[in-house]
């Protein structure tokens, strides 16, 4: 993780982990999430879907932080995140 | 939506047409009131906001007819009565959102107090010009309401007639007065607020309106819709929508056609007027009977939906059907299409300014039974 | 190449709740900013813990007068230029409810401009949320009032030739109570000023740069929505109270965004309550607040 200083507290972060979930069928292909994703978790697909786009698909899920941007930014209501480990989750924060 | 019996100014007044029209609808209830001023109608503006103060009610003076038109559309889906009032100008600017109000059947009223037209014309005499705008001044097929009252008293009563009706079958509602009425001061008794002579009855019509802010979260739009409210973008539907707005007229023309006859049986010749004409014609129709002409009236309390059936029923029974009418054929239009050529008929009409002279239409009638 | 066959079971995205389901997918193209600006009313919406039941959304015609549409909300689909009379109406009719005007440029500004300027001088209690993307889309790429200079449009094929309207500096010198600019991107940014919009007294006033693919995009060989939204990325300066002259926005340069007036101001109600109770003292029934006849 890139940090522009480094916290004081950096070793007892926690970061959030999230799940993905993809509503292939809306998606329009646009790429807004692949783009806008802070850790590159995304990639358009080479399948479609029957509409004939492409929609996202998690190549490194592991990296998802539960950051919601991709769930905010998608213009077709076609993916969100919730959160994967135990922690609170605030809706569309 | 309900009427506050302490709102209603009871008792014996001496009004002018415009003053009583604002009285009539600070009786019905109306609570919120917005226009833009333009002459002859400004009174009626200028009382509102006078009185509605202390009533709890809102009047706004909007930047332009438009926007008068759709606030009164935005005030009724909030649960207010609402109306506006204006003139020829202002008419023609509010036609768009008129036809709003009709698809979105929202109850409101509409009073254009007629001057001479066409555009700035005549701004402080009367006219009868805007008639047939008043039923096809929107685009679109579509059924109208229009009430013409011809005295101040009158100009009270379908104030309230008016909402009733907009409330019943859930439209906008039109009083066509003119400069003549508006502008006329004469005794108007204005009865106690139980006193509910237009009490809408219940019994069938569109279904009651969705308030805002319980729940429903309903969608209308002015786009063509089905009974969810939604768009739907097909001809099936557009028929469907558009039949319903206009059988919800069509088929209670029974209820809503409101005319005063005097002396038809039996007559030779008949003649039809509405406001302030209707009262000119007195005279002469007198002195006509006087010589023993057989002359019939009636007066067209409602103008549109206009009374096909009775004036196809006339039209074979007498010689002669005479519209006075402050413009040059619009309702005579009409007359003429229903009589389909069984009987004579005769426009007495100018292009407005003035009333008519009483030996104009004593003349009209004598020539039309000849 | 196969299709991705497999559906997993039902997903319910979060924001299922506000929006009509029965109507969507929806009409706007791919990479068409609207979807992630109505994500941002809807996210404003949840954080204020807003009684959903009380409000009512405004829009006119256009793509983003669609909006009403597909929002579960008491929503209305008016005529071009008239969702904020229609708004101010409904929101006299019944002050406890929450109106927000949600339209386009060109309905907002160019046929509903009088109605913009008027109600912002009024300092009426609404929500405007106009959504700017250079163009009359739905109806195939006309030149809007907001067009930049030299910008190609089917109505000004051979580039706009019209200095375009500062909105927010429209809005303030109007006399709104709150003016802020963000672009579709900048998302967390737009939705906290939309919730700071809508819990302001007065006229508050939300411009969000949004991308049009299929029409702005296109017709000046700019790329797609994403690259738009790239633009947006390198060329958004975000400055808080920037003085409103240097806020134009020129032809693929600078877009100067940020919060720009927030000021306490009577609103239209107040004032009438006000100059009312000075003229008839005690008799006088202050008006808004509790519904019925007041």
């Amino acid at each position: 993780m890139k940090f522009w200083r480094t916290p004081l507290d950096v070793d007892k972060l926690k970061i959030p982990r999230g799940e993905l979930h993809i509503i292939t069928e809306r998606c329009k292909g646009c790429g807004f999430c692949v783009e806008y994703c802070p850790n590159g978790v995304l990639e358009l697909a080479k399948d479609f879907n029957s509409k004939g786009y492409h929609p996202p698909v998690a190549v490194k899920p592991e990296k998802c932080v539960n950051c919601d941007l991709c769930e905010m930014l998608c213009p077709d209501f076609a993916i969100y995140c919730v959160r994967a480990d135990e922690g609170e989750k605030e809706v569309l924060a | 939506m309900k009427a506050d019996p302490k709102n209603v100014l009871t008792g014996s007044h001496y009004l002018d047409g415009n003053h009583a029209c604002a009285e009539g609808a600070i009786a019905a209830g109306c609570k919120f009131f917005a226009g833009y001023p333009i002459t002859p109608s400004t009174e009626i503006a200028e009382r509102v906001s006078r009185r509605f103060p202390l009533l709890g009610g809102i009047f706004i003076q909007m930047e332009d007819e438009l926007a008068s038109m759709n606030a009164i559309l935005g005030a009724a889906w909030g649960g207010k009565k609402s109306m506006t009032c204006t003139s020829g100008p202002g008419f023609s600017l509010m036609m768009e959102n008129f036809g709003l109000g009709i698809m979105l059947e929202t109850p409101c009223v509409l009073v254009n107090v007629q001057r001479g037209g066409p555009s700035t014309g005549l701004p402080t005499l009367p006219g009868q010009a805007d008639m047939m705008q008043a039923r096809w001044g929107s685009h679109g097929d579509y059924e109208v309401i229009a009430l013409a009252p011809d005295s101040p008293q009158e100009s009270f009563e379908l104030a309230i007639h008016a909402f009733n009706l907009s409330e019943k079958y859930r439209m906008p509602v039109l009083i066509m007065t003119d400069e003549c009425v508006g502008h006329m001061t004469e005794k108007v008794v204005i009865p106690p607020g139980e006193a509910r002579p237009y009490d809408p009855v219940d019994n069938g019509g569109p279904p009651p309106m969705l308030p805002v802010g319980e729940g429903h979260r309903f969608h209308v739009t002015g786009l063509t819709h089905d009974e969810r409210g939604y768009p739907v973008i097909n001809a099936e539907a557009h028929e469907k929508n558009v039949r319903h707005l206009i059988d919800k007229i069509a088929n209670n023309v029974d209820d809503i056609i409101w005319l005063e006859e005097k002396d038809v049986d039996g007559a030779d010749v008949v003649v039809m007027a509405y406001g302030i004409s209707s009262r000119v014609m007195q005279p002469a129709i007198a002195k006509a009977r006087k010589e023993g002409i057989k002359v019939g009236q009636i007066k067209m309390v409602t103008v549109w939906p206009f009374p096909e059936k009775r004036v196809r029923e006339l039209a074979a029974k007498v010689k002669a059907l005479v519209m006075v009418e402050m413009n040059y054929g619009q309702v005579f239009l009409e007359m003429d299409r229903c009589a389909a050529g069984k009987c004579k008929t005769v426009l007495v009409g100018h292009a407005g300014g003035t009333v008519h002279k009483p030996e104009v239409i004593y003349k009209a009638i004598k020539e039309s039974v000849k | 190449m196969s299709p991705i066959v497999k559906e997993p079971e039902k997903h319910v995205h979060p924001m299922e709740k506000l929006l009509r389901m029965d109507r969507i997918p929806h009409i706007w193209c791919p990479t068409c900013g609207l979807g992630t600006t109505i994500t941002a009313l809807a996210a404003a919406i949840e954080q204020l813990q807003l009684d959903l039941d009380d409000i009512a959304i405004v829009s006119g015609i256009g793509c983003t007068g669609r909006v009403a549409g597909y929002m579960k909300l008491d929503s209305f689909h008016t005529t071009h230029g008239r969702s904020i009379p229609f708004a101010v109406g409904l929101h006299i009719a019944r002050p406890k409810t929450k109106v927000i005007v949600f339209s386009g440029d060109g309905d907002l500004i160019s046929i509903g401009g009088n109605h913009f300027i008027h109600t912002a001088r009024r300092n009426m209690d609404l929500t405007v949320i106009c959504v700017n993307n250079f163009i009359y889309a739905m109806t195939g790429g006309q030149v809007a009032p907001t067009t930049p200079m030299t910008a190609k449009a089917s109505t000004s094929p051979y580039g706009c030739c019209e200095h375009p309207f500062n909105l927010p500096l429209l809005a303030a010198s109007s006399g709104a109570a709150y003016v802020a600019r963000w672009t579709a991107l900048h998302i967390r940014r737009l939705t906290t000023a939309i919730k700071e919009a809508i819990t302001k007294r007065g006229f508050s006033f939300v411009e969000v740069i949004a991308p049009c693919s299929t029409l702005y995009a296109r017709l000046n060989k700019l790329g797609t929505g994403l690259d738009l939204m790239k633009f947006y990325h390198d060329n958004s300066i975000i400055r808080h109270g920037a003085d409103l002259k240097d806020v134009d926005i020129e032809y693929q340069s600078k877009i100067v965004v940020g919060k720009f007036v927030d000021i306490e101001k009577p609103t239209y109600l107040d004032c009438l309550n006000e100059g009312h109770k000075r003229v008839f003292g005690d008799k006088y029934k202050p008006y808004g607040g509790d519904d019925g006849d007041n």
